[in-house]
C-alpha cells in the first residue's frame, strides 16, 4: 500500500512515520503534489502553530491540495485543528473540512495544567476508524486547542470540559491525541485506517 | 479524566544504561531501547533518557540511540543530559525524541528556553530543576547534577522557566533522590499549585505509598522514579493497581 505523510513545517513527522514501520508498513514523508495525490493514504500528522502551518500549506497550494483528495486522510493532532473550519491559534482561518472551530483550553484552575500532558480515555467512539477499539481506551495527548463538539466528532474527550478526539467527514478523519504514540491502542488505530 | 503519569528513567552513558538491574530475562540489560520497551509493555506511560555521557563522540551516539527507541518504542519519550542549544535539540526531535529536557545550560543561559518553545513549540520542553532543602528552610536550585549550589529559590527559577516556555517542570529533590523514603511533598506541592504546566516530581519513591502521596498530597502531575524500577521492587503494573484501588487516575 502507497502510504504518504504530508510534509511541511511542524515537528512529529518522523515519529509517524516509525509507528508505521512498527506496524510493517513504509510511508513516504513528501510534499510532492503528485506523490500525494496517487498514495492509497494520506497522514496529515504534525505538532506546531497554527497560523505558520496554515501559511506554508497556502504558500505551496497543499492546502488546495488537500482538499481535493479522494482517498482516506488521516490528521493528527495540529493535522486535525488545521482541517477544521478555525482555530482560535493566532486567529487561523483552515482547511474547513470540518466545520468545527478550534479554541484554547481556559483553565482558571491548577487542577487542569495546559497544555493537557498525557493519558486521557476516548469515548462515543464512532465509524471503523474505531472498529473494535474499546469504548474508554486510552490515548495520549499534548495540547493547548481543541475542537469543539459538533456533527463530526467521531470521538469525545473530557479534559476541563467534553471536545472532539475524532472528527470525520466523507474521506477525511482526524484524531486529536497521537496514535503513534498510545501504545497497542495507538496502533490499531493506525491499522483501523489503512483498512478504512 | 486524564491520568497521573508513571514514568521509568533510564540513565544512560554511551549508549548503554548505567545502573543495573534486576530483570533477568532481558536479552541485554544494558540496551536502553530493550529496556524501555520493557517498560513500555507493562504499562509505563512515558520514558525519559538521561544522557550522563561526557566525551564528544557524544552528541552522534546519543541521536543514534534516540533513532533507535523512536523505532522500537510506542509510548512518548524525553531526553535529556548536556543539550544547550536549539541546534542539539532539533537533531534530537529529528531522529524522534517527543520531548528534552534542560537543566544547567538553561538556568546559565535562560533565553535558551525561550529559543526551544519558540522554535518547537513549549510542549516539548521540559525544564528539570535539581532542589535542595537548606537550613534556612528555602529550597535552592542546584546546578551540574547537583554539585553547584546556586541562591536561587527553586519556586523563582520554576516560575521564571515557565513565563520563559517551559512546557513541564522536572523537579527532583536532592534530599530525599536515593533514599527511598518518599518525594519531596511540600516542595513539589508548591509547585504543583503556583504553575500552570505539570510538574514531574523526582527523587526518593521507595514504595507504593509513596506514589500515592505525591499525586492525592503533592498534587504532581506525573511521577519519576528509577532504580525502584530497574531493581524490581516495585512493577509498574502492581503500582498501577494500587493506585487505582486508592482512587487515583491512572491509565490501565
Amino acid at each position: 500500500m502507497e502510504l504518504a505523510i504530508i510534509k511541511y513545517n511542524a515537528g512529529n513527522i518522523q515519529s509517524v512515520l516509525y509507528a508505521l514501520e512498527r506496524i510493517g508498513m513504509q510511508a513516504t514523508v513528501t510534499d510532492d503534489p503528485e506523490a500525494i495525490r496517487s498514495a492509497e493514504r494520506v497522514i496529515f500528522p504534525g505538532v506546531g502553530e497554527a497560523s505558520s502551518a496554515m501559511q506554508y500549506l497556502r504558500e505551496r497550494k497543499l492546502d488546495e491540495l488537500i482538499l481535493g483528495l479522494r482517498q482516506p486522510v488521516l490528521g493528527i493532532c495540529l493535522g486535525m485543528q488545521l482541517m477544521c473550519r478555525f482555530s482560535e491559534e493566532n486567529n487561523t482561518t483552515c482547511l474547513g473540512i470540518f466545520n468545527e472551530d478550534v479554541r484554547r483550553f481556559q483553565s482558571s484552575s491548577r487542577d487542569f495544567k495546559i497544555p493537557q500532558m498525557g493519558w486521557n480515555t476516548i469515548t462515543g467512539l464512532k465509524t471503523g476508524l474505531f472498529q473494535d477499539v474499546p469504548e474508554s481506551s486510552y490515548c495520549y495527548f499534548v495540547h493547548s486547542f481543541y475542537a469543539s463538539l459538533g456533527p463530526h466528532t467521531i470521538a469525545v474527550t473530557d479534559y476541563i470540559h467534553p471536545y472532539s478526539a475524532g472528527l470525520h467527514r466523507d474521506n477525511f478523519y482526524g484524531v486529536q491525541f497521537h496514535p503513534e504514540k498510545s501504545a497497542a491502542i495507538g496502533e490499531k488505530i493506525i491499522r483501523n485506517f489503512l483498512e478504512i | 479524566m486524564l491520568t497521573k503519569r508513571i514514568i521509568p528513567c533510564l540513565d544512560i552513558k554511551d549508549g548503554r544504561t548505567v545502573k543495573g538491574t534486576n530483570f533477568v530475562d532481558l536479552r541485554d540489560a544494558g540496551d536502553p531501547v530493550e529496556l524501555g520497551a520493557r517498560y513500555a509493555a507493562e504499562g509505563a506511560d512515558e520514558l525519559v533518557f538521561l544522557d550522563i555521557t561526557a566525551t564528544h563522540e557524544k552528541r552522534k551516539t546519543l541521536s543514534e540511540l534516540v533513532n533507535r527507541i523512536a523505532h522500537h518504542i510506542n509510548i512518548p519519550f524525553t531526553v535529556g543530559g548536556g543539550i544547550s542549544s536549539v541546534e542539539d535539540v532539533k537533531v534530537l526531535l529529528q531522529n524522534g525524541a517527543d520531548k528534552i529536557s534542560v537543566n544547567t545550560s538553561a538556568f546559565k543561559r535562560p533565553d535558551l528556553i525561550r529559543e526551544l518553545s519558540s522554535e518547537f513549540g513549549s510542549q516539548c520542553v521540559v525544564v528539570a530543576i535539581d532542589t535542595k532543602l537548606e537550613p534556612d528552610g528555602e529550597w535552592y536550585v542546584y546546578l551540574n547534577g547537583g554539585r553547584v549550589k546556586t541562591e536561587t529559590k527553586c519556586i523563582d527559577w520554576a516560575r521564571k522557566a515557565v513565563e520563559l516556555g517551559a512546557g513541564e517542570i522536572l523537579l527532583t529533590s536532592m534530599n530525599h533522590d536515593g533514599t527511598k523514603q518518599g518525594f519531596a511533598l511540600d516542595i513539589t506541592q508548591k509547585l504543583s499549585a503556583e504553575l500552570p504546566v505539570p510538574v514531574i516530581a523526582s527523587g526518593g519513591g521507595g514504595t507504593m505509598e509513596h506514589f500515592d502521596a505525591v499525586f492525592r498530597e503533592a498534587h504532581a502531575d506525573a511521577a519519576l522514579a528509577a532504580s525502584i524500577f530497574h531493581f524490581r521492587e516495585i512493577g509498574i503494573g502492581e503500582l498501577k493497581e494500587y493506585l487505582r484501588g486508592k482512587g487515583i487516575p491512572v491509565r490501565s
